[in-house]
């Protein structure tokens, strides 16, 4: 038995299960901010399980999905440019304003590379010295620090064919974004564990203290999420809202220390647009000026565009748990995955995508 | 040979080609079709025959637990043997990158000689093409199967029925990762080593002892779930799978969960799912399981009526969810 099976336990988790519903004092509307979380809850089974009181919601937490169609623009702009695009596999089908995708950017002629780790860009880098190579910085303070990372030794290396196009979003400024948002909803938020396990667990715990939800910092295994959920219902029972770090086994209360500090050389924060949501101040980081031999929006002299917005499409409600996917008038019809007018339904980790995918 | 590498001139037809086929696809594929050299060879076949072709292109072409000559045999003998067949013949086009090393070629079509040797089947008939420099992706081979079909109803992706039990006779995802591993220069714990190999003895064998096989179906491309959800859609009937009955190796498991991909969508070229009334399924069982090719044989589910044309999966939970046909190929994820 390795380490997560006993996390997987299905009689472990039935019991904890039973615990919730029998404890259980009303209607409980969760939101996990974690693609992988929203997956996870879905793949597993867990969702199917719970109690029609228990109204879970997908929050803003595929980093594919709150890439603002502007960004999208910007980088498929770019592969038609004389480049090579190295980039992770999730941003290939990618619809763009006018329906463009990398996937049709590559079918085309443009040079597109799937890489699975942005040290595969760098090395890509090294081994064509006559090409520029651009790596699409999309994520959260997952990926951040590797992609500093990479800068730092494409610099140290003088490897000047080397850019990262950089849209990386932070979690927390989301997060205040939505816990003052008089609409909503939501009544405590499941916290992402692999966001957590570079930034700790101190970054949200504005959400109990200034907006009394209580917050639960989960794994991505079933009893994680079941855990998480007990502790939102006991919360409630004994009137408490705290952040409870529920993932010590990878999370520590200050983080990754190593991982933010070179997030922190390469990259400030700035003002960012999410899809669907809009301007969030400092929610976002920008590269900076020591790095900006390495920013390809400042080497390729990019700026963003405005885009209008797609008629009907509501990611934002989606993202923000006004709604669920399947509430959003295109979902199933205008939107599939096969034909998606928004990420979160092209993205493994989207809400939409998630829904139509595992929903019998 | 004294060439090192493939020159145009050995696909022209004169006699560099000639040269090639004496010297190179005779030595191991040679046999009394063949080596008649005439524009076509002549069969005696009798009955209904199972026919397929299919054409490899794989990237890279050695890897752990085979090559991509081994593949074009091993693929084309299993979807042959899947309608109830004995495969007899083979034939093999290839396409040939100017400038591929003539060991790489020796190499695989010593290992295509094997394989078909193994399988017990014969290439009768093949062609060669050499095309210039970045034309091609060093090799790609096209092989056509012809078996002789020896049930009275041959098993079909149209015959499931509600109450049938689901089979497989091993475990999932090992060649795709493996593939996957090998072109990306990923390594993992423990190596993945491709599954991929030629099943129609074991067939055989099933279908002479449980002649009421409703479905034989190898899940090559899209894996075991693609292929579920081929059978659900042709049968019009539900797939119903038990997770935890599904049998997947823990580094492929291990490899999948690192690289978001999940194995129940990856290739497999040396298994496949049988689908048959569940009275004979012990009986198929220990068939397969006495065989080292279905030695993970499993039970993984059933048939039932309830939702026609979807594959529904149970959580070792008890909860459910569909598992859908994939859309596109499966990509790496950011985190």
């Amino acid at each position: 038995m390795n380490l997560f099976d006993g996390f997987k336990d299905p009689q472990l988790c039935r019991a904890v299960l039973e615990q919730i519903h029998a404890e259980l004092d009303g209607e409980l509307r969760f939101m996990e901010v974690c693609g992988t979380h929203t997956v996870s809850i879905f793949r597993s089974g867990v969702r199917s399980l719970l109690s029609d009181k228990i109204v879970h919601l997908s929050g803003p937490g595929c980093p594919v999905c709150v890439t603002h169609d502007s960004e999208v623009a910007a980088f498929l702009d770019l592969a038609e440019k004389n480049v090579i695009i190295a980039t992770f596999g999730d941003l290939m089908r990618v619809p763009g304003p006018d329906k463009r995708t990398l996937k049709m950017a590559q079918a085309a002629g443009a040079r597109v590379k799937v890489v699975y780790s942005p040290f595969d860009a760098l090395k890509i880098a090294q081994d064509n010295p006559g090409d520029k190579v651009v790596f699409l910085g999309v994520g959260f303070e997952t990926t951040a620090p590797a992609i500093a990372a990479t800068m730092r030794v494409a610099r140290e290396q003088g490897l000047a064919n080397f850019s990262v196009l950089g849209f990386h979003k932070l979690v927390p400024p989301a997060l205040e974004a939505l816990a003052g948002d008089p609409e909503l909803k939501v009544q405590a938020f499941l916290l992402p564990g692999h966001v957590s396990a570079i930034i700790g667990v101190r970054p949200y715990l504005f959400l109990a203290e200034k907006y009394g939800i209580p917050a639960v910092v989960g794994g991505f295994e079933p009893l994680d999420i079941l855990q998480a959920l007990h502790l939102f219902v006991t919360m409630r029972r004994e009137g408490r809202a705290e952040v409870v770090n529920a993932y010590t086994r990878v999370v520590s209360d200050a983080g990754n220390t190593t991982a933010l500090a070179v997030m922190d050389e390469v990259f400030a924060p700035t003002d960012a647009l999410w899809r669907g949501i809009g301007l969030i101040p400092g929610s976002g980081l920008a590269i900076r000026d020591e790095y900006a031999d390495h920013d390809a929006m400042r080497i390729f002299d990019l700026t963003l565009k405005d885009v209008p917005e797609i008629k009907g499409c509501r990611c934002g409600d989606v993202l923000k748990g006004k709604i669920g996917p399947n509430q959003c008038p295109l979902f199933g019809t205008a939107c599939t995955p096969a034909s998606p007018v928004g990420p979160c339904m092209v993205s493994t980790e989207g809400s939409c995508a998630a829904y139509y995918k595992y929903s019998v | 040979m004294s060439e090192e590498r493939i020159l145009l001139d050995q696909g022209s037809g004169g006699k560099a080609s000639h040269r090639l086929i004496t010297g190179l696809f005779l030595k191991y594929l040679g046999n009394e079709y063949l080596n008649r050299l005439d524009d076509a060879a002549f069969l005696d076949v009798s009955g209904p025959i199972s026919v397929s072709t299919d054409t490899f292109t794989v990237d890279p072409i050695f890897f752990p637990g085979g090559d991509i000559g081994a593949l074009a045999v091993h693929g084309t003998v299993n979807d042959v043997a899947m309608l109830g067949a004995r495969p007899r013949f083979l034939t093999c086009g290839f396409i040939i990158e100017e400038g591929l090393a003539v060991a790489d070629l020796e190499r695989i079509v010593a290992s295509m000689g094997h394989a078909a040797s193994e399988a017990g089947v014969k290439v009768v008939t093949g062609d060669t093409k050499v095309v210039p420099r970045g034309t091609v992706d060093k090799i790609f081979i096209n092989t056509t199967g012809i078996g002789e079909v020896f049930v009275p109803d041959a098993p079909s992706g149209h015959r499931a029925a509600a109450g049938d039990a689901i089979l497989v006779s091993g475990c999932m995802g090992d060649h795709g990762l493996a593939i996957l591993a090998q072109r990306e220069g990923l390594s993992f714990e423990a190596p993945v080593v491709s599954d991929c190999a030629s099943l129609n003895h074991l067939i055989v064998r099933l279908l002479e002892a449980i002649p009421e096989v409703h479905v034989l179906r190898d899940p090559t491309r899209g894996g075991l779930a693609t292929t579920l959800n081929e059978i659900a859609g042709q049968s019009g009937v539900e797939c119903r799978i038990f997770e935890e009955h599904i049998p997947v190796r823990p580094e492929v498991s291990g490899g999948c969960s690192f690289l978001g991909l999940d194995p129940l969508y990856l290739a497999n070229e040396g298994k496949f799912l049988c689908i048959l009334p569940a009275r004979y399924a012990d009986q198929a069982l220990s068939i397969m399981r006495a065989d080292p090719l279905g030695h993970d044989a499993t039970r993984i589910g059933e048939v039932r009526a309830d939702h026609p044309g979807k594959v529904v999966l149970e959580t070792p939970l008890g909860g459910t969810r569909l598992m859908d046909m994939l859309e596109g190929e499966q990509l790496p994820r950011i985190c």
